[in-house]
């Protein structure tokens, strides 16, 4: 799956709000209490486990992609 | 330096002479930064401290009574900036308090929170079991100061598992479950100190049960003593039930509030509290305001450079405490270490921060 997916599947969005520029808190999907089921799908995805300053520098999906790079993930 | 560049200093490491300039640079911007930007606040400095931007040591900063943020919005960037408002809890016939953060300081604070964790828990996210219901999860209308702690602790963790239901009961089962899929890894436990004691502990002991967490297992804990201080529970003997009860040998308190963002001071493994290089407490005469020593109990002030959406960074709360030492602490980390005493509950601040007359804003 690709990370847009996940963020569709996980936070409930439809797929044209999801580009790289999209940040944490623009949108009232991605709050606090849904970014951790965000980072717990990406995690089960691609069989990471990220750091707390991961989860906690996670603020757009570009910085997703870049921080799943980090751990290895080809995305 | 900026109050920007001592955010990136880790938590325990400056010496109290780097620390004091670190903090005085800081803490003065942000003086001048809420004076310019919250007209209140302005009004406020103006009138009580002589109107003084900057200062010479931490304690001539001008400081708000704590519970002025229940009678007035105070903030300081334009409300199109306010991503998150923080409401406390407010027991009964309280009003609660309001904070009002923009995304600069609602991101400095998460990170904050995870930096001076990480040094006592280490990087890694442990399987996180809160002892607490998920009710807030499912209504986000009722987020409050109680919710943000828990969310902002989560953070911490991984395979989060809220331990109790609504009725605050605890599903014994499922931590069976839990401890069965996470037999090897330490498992990091957050709860209030209240609920952990009432819910977790005391519900263990009543039902005859007890389980063994991996070693290595820590509970985080806050919210104050006062109502296990009515039932007679020392810290000690709260510490004793849980590694007798679970095999949880690591327990830490932590001090914080809701009006000052970025101030927590976690317990370390000699019972102090501790101040990290971004913040700091003073302690006061309850009746003249002076600055006391150590080893002398009186109101605790706290200051944080993370505070700028809002100002804060310089509060007198209506908690006791006494100051034990600094830079001298057998656990090695840095800074002032503390004791909090309670609250001065249900006073009316007569002869305290209410002696001085705080001008209608």
């Amino acid at each position: 799956m690709t990370v847009e997916k996940v963020f569709v599947s996980s936070l409930g969005i439809s797929a044209d709000v999801v580009h790289d520029d999209l940040e944490y808190g623009a949108i009232k999907e991605w709050d606090s209490v849904a970014h951790m089921g965000l980072v717990s799908a990406l995690e089960q995805e691609y069989n990471v486990m990220l750091e707390t300053d991961d989860v906690i520098d996670m603020s757009s999906v570009g910085k997703a992609k870049e921080i799943l790079r980090k751990y290895g993930v080809q995305v | 330096m900026t109050a920007a560049e001592l955010l990136k200093s880790r938590p325990y490491a400056p010496s109290a002479p780097e620390k004091r300039a670190m903090l005085l640079d800081g803490l003065n911007e942000l003086t001048v930064h809420h004076r310019r930007n919250c007209v209140p606040y302005d009004r406020i400095v103006k009138a009580l401290f002589n109107g003084a931007d900057t200062v010479d040591e931490l304690s001539a900063l001008p400081w708000l009574p704590v519970r002025l943020f229940k009678r007035t919005d105070l903030v300081s960037v334009p409300h199109e900036k306010i991503v998150k408002t923080l409401v406390s809890s407010g027991t009964t016939g309280q009003l609660p308090s309001r904070i009002f953060l923009d995304r600069e300081t609602a991101s400095s604070q998460a990170r904050i929170l995870a930096t001076i964790a990480g040094d006592f828990l280490g990087k890694a996210r442990m399987p996180m079991l809160i002892i607490d219901d998920a009710s807030f999860l499912r209504d986000r209308t009722r987020f409050n100061a109680r919710a943000a702690a828990i969310l902002g602790f989560s953070s911490l963790g991984r395979d989060h598992l809220y331990l109790l239901d609504e009725q605050l009961l605890p599903d014994w089962n499922a931590l069976s479950s839990y401890l069965e899929a996470h037999r090897d890894t330490p498992i990091l436990l957050f709860g209030f100190t209240f609920i952990v004691w009432q819910n977790f502990v005391e519900a263990a002991l009543a039902e005859e049960r007890s389980f063994h967490f991996p070693p290595g297992s820590a509970l985080i804990h806050g919210g104050g003593w006062k109502r296990l201080e009515d039932r007679k529970v020392s810290e000690e003997s709260f510490k004793a039930a849980l590694a007798e009860r679970f095999g949880i040998e690591r327990v830490h308190n932590y001090y914080g509030m809701v009006e000052q963002v970025g101030s927590i001071y976690f317990e370390c493994e000699h019972g102090r509290l501790h101040t990290p290089a971004y913040s700091d407490i003073l302690i006061r005469d309850p009746v003249s305001l002076e600055p006391l020593g150590v080893g002398e109990a009186g109101l605790v002030q706290v200051l944080s450079v993370l505070p700028r959406s809002y100002p804060g960074h310089s509060l007198l709360t209506e908690d006791l405490g006494t100051i034990v030492g600094e830079d001298d602490c057998p656990c090695g980390r840095n800074g002032k270490s503390f004791r909090i005493h309670g609250r001065l509950r249900n006073v009316e601040m007569r002869g305290c921060s209410d002696t001085r007359p705080v001008p209608a804003v």
